[in-house]
């Protein structure tokens, strides 16, 4: 390289001098490396289609999109249909959506819009980070011994009286469908309130500074203004809680009874399309499993399309901002 | 050249250019960041063994023209340039140098003082490190230290950490750190402007100090501080006939005939202080 | 009490805006309520945490003792047991999957972060990461069953810390990358001034300053991966012994509260409780571990 210029002249007086041929090496090599790794995770995500599609492909040709539409699980008949475990997906995880929506916008506004001083804030942060740390398998428990035997004496009661309302219409054994979706709740409604609280924080000051100054209460600064004006970012966040419900499995599998049946009711056993994968893979024959392979590519599809169109949306709202600086 | 204006043929020659080494010489005709032209017409000799000011008010592209000198621009996405710049007759950004090699011999101090997250002796010791040097760290850290003006303020904690010091003081070791391999070349980016006065009085009396030893090019926007330090002062003005705001080298001379008899008249208008 | 006069209304005489809050009035009533009912939310929403904590720390304490993590895990109508090789399953498979995730995810965040930021395959690998994190859990299960169970022809630890492996990676490379952009830009600037080639700044500079924001990354992974379960359900499967390699079933903390919290047994139910709270525990620990790497050096 030219550069042995540079040394004859200041060779004497510089201690500098160019980097060794090790450490070109290196940098050429590690940068590879680097760029290998990103590599790593595009063929991953391929690799994980193709591999699950790959062994669902058996199941799609011999099923057909009767799969989806019928709600036979019998393997010795080799009939399989996941439209109860789809019902039971969707079901669920809207009404989590509902209670963990709303508990976790609320918290998202608790903490910030002033209604607590910032340690306190803090704390509760804190304690609202613990509930997203709790394993899915200990909600399960805690939902098997606490939510179910706390909510029978109430939901058969509601039975007995409003039995008529197609919500009500059966009673709570055990597992069934509304405890499942309060546990549920309880699960998405840290990230929706982290989410939440992103989207809240984006908004400008001189925003809130202008709600208030007009003398507005905090009740309608909130309503009027905040909110609308995170609107896009909150709407983000339940798109994500949602994802995430559609795809919770073992809280799910603990509670929700695994009964292929669609019903209203909010006590009735169901069975999602996460469950039925977990109770039903360990024990299954290998024509059930290209059955299960199907349902795991329908449960893919699914949580991947709610999830790209959730960050798209959480993209939108934070390029909204980066505007109006 | 008759593209070259009045006031770039009159500059182009350095003064006593037989008499004094040129460090680096540096024609830039015009600099680009994507579309926006940000400097033109600005012809540039370092001398040897002195320090070369640059003034003028801001945006008028000295600390571009600096940074070209060490291509540091390279950076900063959507850079190019036409011209050329020669560190001892060797251009620097020829196709087969390597702006690495160029910046080992080029040393830079920044505005902000951006001591590594690491021990003070790590600090001064990187450079060395990073060019495997083998002899005695130690009495070179020591050296650095010493020629920075900050030795006996740090002697007793060089384990701590670098951002543990005072602005004044993590900026002498940022000095200490780029002088610690004897570079040939030094360039200062406006180096005491986060500093109070107390530290930006003892940064120009290390710079006086190291003129023995370094060539240093220092961007100020205080003209003080170029009266007090500088040999040679270069000032550049800024220009808006085209629409952006484009720097362009106005004079360049001895810092005392800059000051006290100014060729151009926007010259005179600067060091006046009519504007600033 | 009198309204001073001073602004002019039809007859002459001027009315002071009344000042003094009332909380009749129907806005201050309203944001009353709101702030009443937003109080009274985010009570409701703290009592599934007290309540889960009370019931490990009575329910799972209480069975709490030395012989639970040294015996094994009893069959069903044993008194008994413990769950010391649930422990050990569990500590053995989430480090496989550190051992491969956070190499390929720091390399992948350094890509993302410092050398290539803009490339539409850092774009591409971003966003993939960030869908990926999305993913179902029992679906790496699924998919690790499909790899590694039906290739080696048994299920195995491996197979369970692939399966973790992968459920981790993409936030391994997303904090990771987070940290690497904390790196002010000044400092990275001041190593490029010293004459560093790209693999130096990022080896000499950007890491080791980076290096608490990775790490706090990495370990709540980690802690994720700790409570895991379905990925393990059907790749490392369950076992009542000690592994004594990583190519056989293992057993895991999570995988025996699953099963045990379905068993019409007392002693069982016990177990899985004092089960919960050491996971519990390990988790919180990882957690704490995290937050402590998070402390910015003195």
């Amino acid at each position: 390289m030219a550069l042995k210029a540079f040394e004859g002249i200041y060779a004497g007086h510089s201690i500098s001098g160019p980097p060794s041929t090790g450490d070109y090496l290196w940098d050429r090599g590690f940068r590879f490396v680097a760029w290998a790794g990103a590599w790593i995770i595009l063929a991953l995500v391929a690799y994980i289609l193709w591999k699950i599609g790959g062994q669902a492909l058996p199941a799609i040709t011999k099923y057909g999109l009767s799969f989806v539409t019928s709600s036979t699980w019998d393997v010795n008949k080799e009939q399989f249909g996941v439209l109860p475990e789809i019902w039971g997906t969707l079901y669920s995880s809207i009404l989590s959506l509902i209670i963990g929506g709303f508990f976790g916008v609320t918290i998202a506004i608790f903490l910030t819009q002033d209604f607590l001083a910032p340690r306190l804030a803090a704390i509760f942060r804190t304690i609202v980070d613990l509930l997203a740390a709790i394993p899915s398998v200990v909600y399960g428990l805690w939902g098997i011994y606490v939510v179910i035997p706390t909510l029978r004496p109430l939901a058969n009661w509601l039975n007995s009286e409003l039995g008529w309302i197609p919500f009500f219409g059966t009673s709570l054994c055990g597992p069934g469908m509304l405890p499942a979706a309060i546990v549920l709740a309880i699960m998405i409604l840290p990230t929706i309130a982290a989410v939440s609280q992103d989207a809240l924080r984006r908004v400008p000051y001189k925003v809130k500074e202008a709600a208030y100054g007009m003398g507005a209460t905090r009740c309608e600064a909130i309503f009027r203004v905040m909110l609308p004006s995170a609107s896009s970012g909150i709407f983000g966040a339940m798109v994500l809680g949602f994802g995430r419900a559609l795809g919770e499995t073992m809280a799910l599998a603990m509670l929700i009874g695994n009964a292929n049946q669609i019903s209203l009711s909010l006590f009735s056993p169901a069975n999602t399309l996460a469950s039925l994968l977990a109770s039903n893979f360990p024990e299954a024959g290998q024509i059930e499993i290209e059955a299960l392979m199907y349902a795991a590519m329908a449960l893919l599809a699914i949580t991947m399309i709610v999830n790209t169109i959730g960050l798209y949306i959480m993209n939108l709202s934070a390029r909204r901002f980066e505007g109006k600086k | 050249m008759n593209t070259m204006t009045e006031t770039a043929r009159r500059t182009s020659a350095p003064p006593n250019a037989a008499a004094s080494e040129i460090a680096i010489h540096c024609n830039l005709e015009k600099v680009f960041y994507g579309d926006f032209l940000a400097v033109r017409d600005s012809n540039v000799a370092i001398e040897k063994g002195s320090i070369t000011g640059f003034i003028g008010p801001s945006g008028c592209g000295k600390s571009t023209v600096l940074r070209s000198l060490n291509r540091m621009n390279d950076l900063v996405m959507g850079f190019r340039f036409e011209g050329h710049v020669r560190f001892n007759g060797q251009d620097i950004y020829a196709k087969n140098v390597d702006p690495v090699v160029v910046r080992r011999y080029i040393g830079m101090v920044f505005q902000q003082p951006n001591p590594f997250s690491i021990s003070i002796f790590d600090n001064v010791a990187f450079g060395l490190r990073l060019n495997r040097f083998r002899g005695d760290l130690d009495g070179k850290v020591e050296t650095a230290l010493r020629r920075a003006a900050v030795w006996d303020e740090v002697k007793d904690k060089l384990k701590n950490n670098g951002l543990s010091l005072s602005g004044g003081q993590q900026q002498r070791l940022c000095i200490a750190r780029a002088i610690a391999t004897d570079p040939s070349v030094l360039l200062m980016d406006e180096p005491c402007s986060a500093l109070d006065p107390v530290a930006t009085r003892r940064v120009e009396e290390l710079m006086l100090g190291l003129k023995k030893n370094y060539t240093i090019a220092l961007v100020t926007h205080n003209m003080h501080q170029a009266i007090r330090v500088a040999d040679k002062t270069a000032f550049f003005g800024v220009d808006i006939s085209r629409g952006g705001r484009t720097g362009y080298l106005v004079e360049m001379g001895e810092t005392e005939q800059i000051f006290r008899d100014p060729k151009e008249e926007l010259t005179r208008q600067y060091v006046s202080g009519e504007f600033s | 009490m009198s309204d001073q006069t001073l602004f002019a209304n039809d007859s002459g005489a001027v009315e002071l805006p009344r000042l003094k809050r009332s909380f009749l009035e129907p806005r201050a009533l309203r944001n009353t309520l709101l702030t009443l009912g937003t109080w009274v939310a985010a009570i409701i929403a703290s009592i599934p945490l007290f309540s889960v904590l009370y019931m490990l720390i009575v329910r799972g304490g209480s069975r709490l003792k030395l012989e639970v993590l040294t015996e094994f895990p009893p069959a069903g109508f044993e008194l008994g047991g413990g769950f010391g090789n649930a422990i050990v399953g569990t500590l053995v498979m989430v480090a496989i999957a550190a051992l491969i995730s956070i190499p390929i995810g720091i390399l992948a965040a350094v890509y993302l972060a410092e050398i290539d930021p803009k490339s539409r395959l850092a774009n591409a690998a971003r966003f993939l990461a960030k869908t990926l994190t999305g993913m179902p859990s029992i679906l790496t299960g699924v998919f690790a069953y499909a790899t590694v169970v039906l290739l080696t022809g048994n299920y195995s630890a491996y197979a369970g810390g692939i399966a973790l492996a992968v459920l981790i990676l993409p936030t391994v490379v997303l904090t990771a990358e987070e940290a690497i952009k904390m790196v002010p830009q000044i400092m990275k600037d001041a190593a490029y001034g010293m004459g560093c080639t790209r693999t130096q700044v990022i080896w000499k500079v950007v890491l080791p300053t980076g290096l608490p924001g990775i790490l706090t990354g990495v370990m709540l992974a980690v802690a994720r991966a700790t409570g895991e379960s379905a990925p393990l359900l059907f790749t490392a499967l369950f076992s009542n012994y000690y592994l004594s390699g990583l190519n056989e079933p293992t057993a895991s903390l999570s995988i025996l509260i699953y099963n045990f919290s379905s068993m019409p047994f007392e002693n069982q139910i016990e177990l899985a409780w004092a089960a919960s709270l050491v996971l519990v525990m390990i988790v919180l620990v990882f957690n704490i571990i995290s937050r402590l790497f998070g402390q910015p050096r003195a």
